[in-house]
């Protein structure tokens, strides 16, 4: 049948489903994904044995592109410095280590596509997880139906550990903090606050992710139950482009305090910037990521609004651990910058490779079956982050949660809390304005 | 309930301003070359990273350094027509102009990435975090200055479309690109100084995108897909269809976001095809254009 359409109609046509679907598209990679049925037949590799001299070949998928490029950038950053420190001093059992790190563009499916190709077509020895929970989780699935451990720096959300891939195959490693209760220490200090110096008032805006949700929203329900008013909880689309209206609701209320569910550097710098042309700077602001990004983070916002701005994490750059010390004094060197500048991420990713250079060197090979066993035999392992041990679903239980602040216009990112544990300074407890 | 959904529309037109900007480059591109410019959205961000490094490099003010974003930009322009779109011909043209665009758009975001890196970067000067207090609302000072912008350019594009004999060439190659040459119209040139103009207007759209929110090469690609059905809505090749769809999109983003921010997304693109459906040659369709 012949088309009536005027050409005008045909073409919006044509370009309304290209823009419908470049959206769909950009919706998808940015929501919660369970894995696609990718079939793998490869088998772990098992020989690898102590004699072999061959060097390690070690696959992982990075996002150096897309939303997460900037910690994607800094993950391969850390993988590689683990990397050379390790060559440097022998390799692992006599043999060197080689990466194989392939690009995912920040896409669930594209991570999921790279894990397959790294085991079945390039046969790597073993795994590195990918950045975020929202790729770790689909990723994991592709390595446990190989039968891989899947070492893993930057996916602590619930979701990762309660995947049936996980549940039955027990091959997620997570040497970072797990999410849920990062915030806890700082729920912690508002409850040993006298009621007069307490917050009154608090506004919860997140991202539609599952590493941005579950703290936050349980820091919530703590501060709820400790008699903070909730005056804005809303779930805003991770993938937005421009917060200015959820931030101006946000100012409008004055809150005391801000939680923000965020996932990266630009969520919180649109907050803050919308903030500071609505003429409102809470008294406390704490966000679930993106202060923790050294350099990239201080760059975006300016160091002066950096002042004050508090993040959970598990590690920091001025960390008394000397492992932590000597990694930052690496990274300097080969990197430029100075030490305060180095982010979360960098730490993370390293610590993957020291949790997998202990157990390859502990099992003699590198024996995904053997890996997964030992990783979860209740051993203590050392990293730039602290020690690491395994529970039955691969979570960190002896991470601690800190929460970490930007002092000194902006100068030095410090632990400030739990209050007296080692390393905490004092916390600035009311933050300053905001800098034009 | 009232002053929240007052907020959410002043927002919606303020911001919708930026957006038309970015937009504007787009849909007079299309309205004159039939290309659908994927690149446009990489092409915002290559204009932010410009004021960027007047602003950090040089100290040179965001609006001041327009004067040298926008010239450079339109070589820029010239150069991708001139390198990689006027080669392009027969029927498959506006399909093959898709691969095309979209190389450009890779071409360029691994040219930022190099120089750049992936850190994120936002402009910034007094006015970027500075408001204009009216009737108990704070409005942001760049948010004021890109509507203005975007009204001011709307208005002398329209003066160059229908004031100038340049404009009379371009309305002509829009209109029938083979009577155009058949009148002696230099089709070629008007195409690629269109581009040219396309992409330098951009610039302006990148500065004011790059100071009201952080920035790395790959933002682009987060923009595109709003783009296409801000230009869509408006009316293809029209650029005051451009400024109008770009603000009711965002004002029903923004007052959607009061009560449910996760289907503000949603709603931007049912509200596309809801009013397709209804007009589909958008609020100002192109033969309308074509015809004045």
């Amino acid at each position: 049948m012949r088309s009536n359409l005027p050409w005008f109609s045909k073409n919006a046509i044509i370009i309304s489903a290209i823009a419908l679907s470049v959206g769909a598209l950009a919706a998808c990679t940015s929501s919660s994904s369970s894995s696609t049925s990718t079939p793998t037949s490869a088998s772990p590799k098992s020989s690898g044995s102590a004699a072999s001299s061959a060097p390690i070949n070690i696959g992982a998928s990075l996002s150096l592109h897309g939303d997460f490029s900037a910690d994607g950038a800094n993950f391969e950053q850390g993988y590689k410095l683990w990397a050379a420190d390790v060559n440097a001093h022998g390799g692992i059992n006599g043999r060197q280590v080689k990466l194989t790190i392939l690009d995912d563009n920040s896409d669930p499916n594209q991570a999921v596509t790279n894990y397959t190709t790294l085991i079945n077509t390039d046969h790597v020895d073993l795994t590195f997880g990918p950045f975020s929970s929202k790729l770790t989780t689909p990723a994991s699935a592709v390595a446990a139906r190989a039968g891989y451990a899947f070492i893993e720096g930057a996916g602590g959300a619930p979701t990762v550990f309660n995947t049936p891939s996980n549940q039955s195959a027990h091959n997620v490693f997570d040497v970072s903090l797990p999410i849920a209760d990062e915030m806890v220490p700082f729920v912690n200090y508002i409850a040993s606050l006298p009621a007069s110096q307490r917050p009154k008032t608090a506004a919860y805006p997140m991202a539609d992710d599952p590493f941005a949700d579950p703290p936050v929203q349980l820091a919530q329900q703590k501060l709820s139950a400790l008699g903070v008013k909730t005056v804005y909880s809303k779930v805003f689309p991770a993938e937005s482009t421009q917060y200015t209206t959820q931030a101006g609701l946000v100012a409008a209320q004055h809150p005391d305090l801000v939680v923000l569910g965020s996932t990266d550097v630009p969520t919180v710098q649109a907050f803050i910037k919308a903030f500071a042309q609505q003429h409102y700077t809470p008294k406390m602001f704490i966000a679930a990521a993106g202060p923790d990004q050294g350099a990239a983070f201080t760059k975006a916002v300016g160091a002066g609004n950096a002042t004050g701005m508090m993040v959970p994490n598990g590690w920091y750059p001025s960390v008394a651990i000397p492992a932590s010390q000597a990694m930052v004094a690496e990274y300097v060197k080969q990197y430029g910058g100075t030490p305060s500048a180095v982010g979360a991420d960098v730490a993370e990713a390293y610590s993957v490779g020291e949790v997998a250079a202990q157990a390859i060197t502990a099992t003699g090979g590198v024996d995904n079956a053997k890996i997964i066993a030992w990783l979860h035999s209740g051993q203590t392992l050392n990293t730039v982050q602290g020690t690491v041990k395994f529970d039955s679903l691969g979570q960190n239980g002896n991470a601690d949660a800190f929460i970490f602040q930007w002092q000194d216009n902006g100068k030095n990112f410090v632990q400030v809390l739990p209050q007296g544990a080692a390393g905490t300074v004092a916390i600035l407890a009311t933050k300053p304005a905001w800098s034009s | 309930m009232t002053q929240e959904i007052t907020r959410a529309i002043i927002d919606g037109i303020l911001v919708g301003g930026v957006y038309a900007l970015m937009a504007v480059g787009l849909t007079l591109i299309f309205g004159v070359l039939d290309i659908i410019n994927i690149a446009q959205g990489v092409l915002v961000i290559l204009g932010a990273y410009l004021s960027y490094s007047l602003s950090t490099k040089a100290h040179i003010d965001l609006f001041v350094g327009l004067l040298i974003t926008v010239p450079a930009m339109f070589v820029i322009g010239v150069v991708i027509h001139w390198a990689f779109i006027r080669r392009l011909r027969g029927t498959e043209r506006t399909s093959m102009t898709l691969l095309v665009t979209y190389a450009v758009a890779l071409i360029i975001e691994g040219i930022l990435y190099k120089v750049y890196g992936a850190d994120n970067v936002s402009l910034n000067a007094s006015y970027t975090t500075s408001s204009l207090h009216v009737f108990g609302f704070y409005l942001p000072w760049i948010f004021i200055y890109g509507f203005i912008l975007a009204v001011v350019l709307v208005l002398a594009i329209y003066a160059l479309l229908y004031r100038t004999r340049f404009g009379r060439s371009v309305r002509a190659t829009m209109q029938d690109e083979t009577a155009a040459r058949l009148v002696g119209i230099d089709v070629n040139r008007v195409a690629a100084l269109t581009f040219g103009i396309g992409v330098a207007v951009t610039a302006v759209g990148g500065m004011l995108y790059g100071a009201t929110n952080s920035f790395n090469p790959n933002s682009g690609y987060d923009l595109i897909s709003r783009l296409l059905a801000i230009i869509i809505l408006g009316g293809l090749g029209s650029v005051g269809g451009a400024l109008a769809a770009a603000v009711f999109m965002i004002t029903l983003e923004s007052v959607v976001t009061i009560w449910q921010p996760t289907w503000a997304v949603a709603v931007f693109y049912a509200a596309l095809v809801l009013v397709l459906l209804i007009r589909p040659t958008g609020f100002f369709g192109r033969k309308a254009v074509r015809a004045q």
